[in-house]
C-alpha cells in the first residue's frame, strides 16, 4: 500500500476539527505514554498544549540527548539553478518572477565548492529549482560526480524525480533527498501551484515512496509553514513518517519545518505561526519520534535558533546563501528567499560549543555507500 | 477485533495443542480459552486421517487449524511440510517453525527468513515463530509474512517477557500484527504483553501443565482482554520528570 492510499482516507476538515477538540487531558496523557500514537502527536500541537510548552520542551530535551548525545550537525545549501518553470506563489524563483537566471558551470561549481569548503564543511545540500529541460537527471550525475570527491556527505533538494532517476543517482554518492509537500491540502495545493510539473499534488505526494523503494538513505519531510493550518499539515507531515519508517524501515528521516519568509513579489502568509508554537510544534515532533533528525534553517532569527539548540532540533544550516553562486560566482543575484540569520558558520559553532554541545562536519563516509 | 490476512479474530488468545494430559483436557481447556486460532504440530496429528485423536476433538467451528512445522530443521524441510500440511488440512495458513536445535528449540533466522520468501511465493498466509529480534521481524515482513511471532522466552520455560525491551521495538515499527509465543508463563505475562501493544499471544504450555488446565485457560482468557483493555485505555506512566532550567521563557523575550 503507497502513502497516497492511506492519505485519501482522511479527511483535511476532520482532522483539524480532532486536533482542535484535544483538551489537556489528552496532553498529560500524550506526555506520559510510554509510546505516542498519531492521537497523541495531535494533542501535542493542539491549541490545548500550549500551557504545556515547559514540560513539553524538557522531555524533549531529553528525548533529543538520549538519542543524539549534545550534538548539531552543519550543513550548507549550494544553490545550483534558480531556472524553474514552475509557479510556485510564494517562492522567489517562479517562472512569472521576472529575473535572470543562472545555472552554474562546472567551473562555478568549483568555485562555491572552495568557498564552501573553506567554510569547513562537509556536507552539502545541493538546491534547484525544476527546469527539466536543462537541470535534469544528467546535469545532476555531472555534478555528483564533480563535487564528491569534496564531500562526505551530498543531500538534494530538487524537483521530485522518479524512482529508476533516483536509483541511477544513488550510488554516484547522493546520500539523501529533501521533497517537502508543501501542504497536505489539496485545493491549496492547487491554488498555490498552478502551472508546471508540480501542480501534480500526488506525484509529489508519491515521492517518498519512490524514494524509498530506491533505496535512498535518509529522506527529507516537512511542509511549508504559512500556506495553510500548521496543525493540520504538521499531522500529515507525521503520518507520512509513521507509514515511511514502517515500510522503508532501512532509511533514515529528517523533518523540517520551515516558515514561509518575505522575497521579492512573495505572497503573504496565510497563517501565522509564531515562535512559541513553533517551539511546540519542535517539541512536539521530538516527543512522537525520538528517532527522526529535525533541521533548522538560517530562515530563523539568530536568537530563536539559539535555543533551539535546547530544544530538539539536530541540525542546522549557517553562513547559507539561497542564490546561484551567492557565496562567490554571483553574489548580488536574487535569492529564494531572505534569510534571516546571517552568522558565519565558525560564529555559529562557536555559538553551539558555547552552549554546551559539539559541532559535528562529518557524519557520513562515501565508504559507506556502495 | 484482530485481523490477520483474510481472517478476524475476537479472541486475542491463540493457544496449542500440545502437552495435554488428554485430547478431553485438551478440548476443554481450549473452549475455555475462547481461544478461535489453535496450532497443531504436523508431527503430532495423522494428516490423513480426519478421526485422529487430536484433530477430532478440534472439530468446532469456532477453531482455525494453525499447523505448524515443529520438527524441521530447515527451509527445504519446512516447506515440504507447508505443502503437506496445505493439502490433508485444506489451509494455507501456517506457523512457520523451525529449530535445529533439538535442546532449547530455538528458532533458526536465516533459515526462517529463507523459508518465508519462498512460502510466500506459493501463497501461504505464514506466521513466523522467532526471537525477539526487531530486524528480522522487519526481513520477514518485507519477504511477505502475515504476521509475526517473537518470543517472549525460551520455548516451555514459563519464564514470562524476558525479552520485553526488544518485543516494544518490535511492536513499536511493526506493519503486520505481533503475536508474542513463547514463554508466557503465567496470565499476568500475557497481560502484560497486552499492555504493552501486542496484538495477541499465543498460550499453550501455560495451559496445558496447569493444575487445572480448563480453569487456567480462563484465567488466560481474562487476562489477554484485561491487557488490552488497558492498552486501548492507554496507561499512565510512572517517573517524575526532572527539574532544570527553564528552556522557553525566552519567547517572553522574542
Ligand atoms: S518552489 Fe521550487 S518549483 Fe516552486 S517556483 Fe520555487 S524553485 Fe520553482
Amino acid at each position: 500500500m503507497s502513502f497516497k492510499e492511506i492519505f485519501e482516507k482522511y479527511s483535511w476538515q476532520e482532522v483539524r476539527e480532532s486536533i482542535l477538540a484535544k483538551n489537556t487531558r489528552d496532553v498529560e496523557d500524550a506526555l506520559h505514554a510510554p509510546q505516542r500514537s498519531l492521537e497523541d502527536f495531535k494533542a501535542l500541537i493542539s491549541p490545548s498544549a500550549a500551557r504545556y510548552l515547559e514540560p513539553m520542551a524538557q522531555l524533549s530535551r531529553r528525548l533529543t540527548q538520549q538519542r543524539f548525545g549534545k550534538t548539531m550537525h552543519m550543513y550548507i545549501p549550494l544553490y545550483l539553478s534558480n531556472e524553474c518553470t514552475n509557479i510556485c506563489t510564494y517562492c522567489g524563483f517562479s517562472m512569472n518572477n521576472k529575473v535572470r537566471r543562472r545555472t552554474l558551470t562546472e567551473r562555478e561549481i568549483m568555485q562555491e565548492v572552495e568557498v564552501i569548503k573553506q567554510m569547513g564543511y562537509e556536507h552539502v545540500l545541493l538546491v534547484t529549482g525544476e527546469a527539466n529541460q536543462t537541470v535534469h537527471v544528467d546535469y545532476f550525475k555531472m555534478v555528483l560526480e564533480l563535487i564528491r570527491p569534496h564531500f562526505t556527505q551530498i543531500s538534494m533538494e530538487v524537483q521530485p524525480l522518479d524512482q529508476q532517476e533516483y536509483e541511477t543517482l544513488i550510488p554516484l554518492g547522493l546520500h539523501s533527498v529533501l521533497v517537502y509537500q508543501e501542504t497536505y491540502h489539496k485545493d491549496e495545493y492547487r491554488r498555490h501551484h498552478p502551472k508546471g510539473k508540480k501542480a501534480h499534488f500526488h506525484y509529489r505526494l508519491d515521492t517518498p515512496d519512490r524514494l524509498g523503494r530506491a533505496g535512498i538513505h535518509k529522506m527529507g519531510l516537512g511542509v511549508l509553514i504559512g500556506l495553510e493550518d500548521w496543525r493540520t499539515d504538521s499531522f500529515f507531515t507525521a503520518l507520512h513518517l509513521n507509514y515511511l519508517e514502517k515500510t522503508y524501515w532501512q532509511s533514515r528521516y529528517a523533518l523540517s519545518f520551515p516558515r514561509l519568509r518575505p522575497f521579492s513579489g512573495g505572497i503573504e502568509p496565510k497563517v501565522n505561526m509564531s515562535d512559541r508554537e513553533l517551539v511546540q510544534l519542535i517539541c512536539a515532533y521530538r516527543i512522537f519520534n525520538a528517532e527522526v533528525e529535525l533541521s533548522l534553517s538560517t530562515r530563523e532569527s539568530e536568537k530563536f535558533r539559539n535555543h533551539c539548540i535546547q530544544l530538539g532540533v539536530t541540525s542546522m544550516s549557517a553562513g547559507s546563501k539561497t542564490n546561484p553562486g551567492g557565496y562567490i560566482v554571483a553574489p548580488e543575484s536574487l535569492e529564494q528567499f531572505e534569510i534571516s540569520d546571517e552568522r558565519s558558520p565558525q560564529a555559529m559553532a562557536q555559538m553551539i560549543r558555547g552552549g554546551g554541545y559539539e559541532v559535528v562536519w562529518k557524519d557520513w563516509d562515501e565508504g559507506l555507500m556502495i | 477485533m484482530l485481523t490477520i490476512a483474510d481472517k478476524t479474530f475476537q479472541s486475542r488468545l491463540f493457544t496449542g495443542t500440545g502437552k495435554f494430559s488428554s485430547a478431553q483436557v485438551m478440548e476443554q481447556a481450549l473452549l475455555a480459552s475462547g481461544s478461535e486460532l489453535v496450532t497443531v504440530a504436523l508431527r503430532r496429528v495423522n494428516v490423513r486421517d480426519r478421526s485422529d485423536d487430536i484433530l477430532s476433538h478440534l472439530d468446532h467451528s469456532q477453531f482455525h487449524l494453525l499447523p505448524n512445522t515443529s520438527g524441521v530443521r530447515n527451509a527445504k524441510e519446512a516447506i515440504f511440510a507447508a505443502q503437506l500440511a496445505r493439502e490433508a488440512l485444506e489451509t494455507n495458513w501456517l506457523k512457520l517453525e523451525i529449530h535445529p536445535d533439538p535442546k532449547y528449540l530455538l528458532p533458526d533466522p536465516i533459515e526462517t527468513l529463507l523459508a518465508t520468501e519462498e512460502l510466500a511465493k506459493l501463497g501461504f498466509v505464514i506466521l513466523p515463530y522467532i526471537h525477539a529480534d526487531p530486524v528480522l521481524c522487519k526481513r520477514l515482513e518485507d519477504a511477505g509474512a502475515s504476521a509475526v511471532m517473537p518470543l517472549g522466552s525460551p520455548i516451555g520455560s514459563n519464564k514470562g517477557l524476558k525479552t520485553i525491551d526488544f518485543l516494544e521495538i518490535i511492536i513499536g515499527q511493526s506493519k503486520v500484527p505481533v503475536i508474542v509465543d513463547a514463554g508466557i508463563g503465567a496470565p499476568s505475562d500475557a497481560a502484560k504483553a497486552m499492555e504493552i501493544g501486542a496484538d495477541a499471544v499465543l498460550v499453550n504450555t501455560a495451559i496445558a501443565v496447569a493444575g487445572d488446565p480448563v480453569a487456567m485457560a480462563g484465567a488466560f482468557k481474562m487476562a489477554v482482554q484485561a491487557g488490552r483493555m488497558a492498552y486501548e485505555a492507554k496507561l499512565g506512566i510512572t517517573g517524575a520528570a526532572s527539574a532544570s532550567s527553564p528552556l522557553t521563557t525566552f519567547l517572553d523575550e522574542l
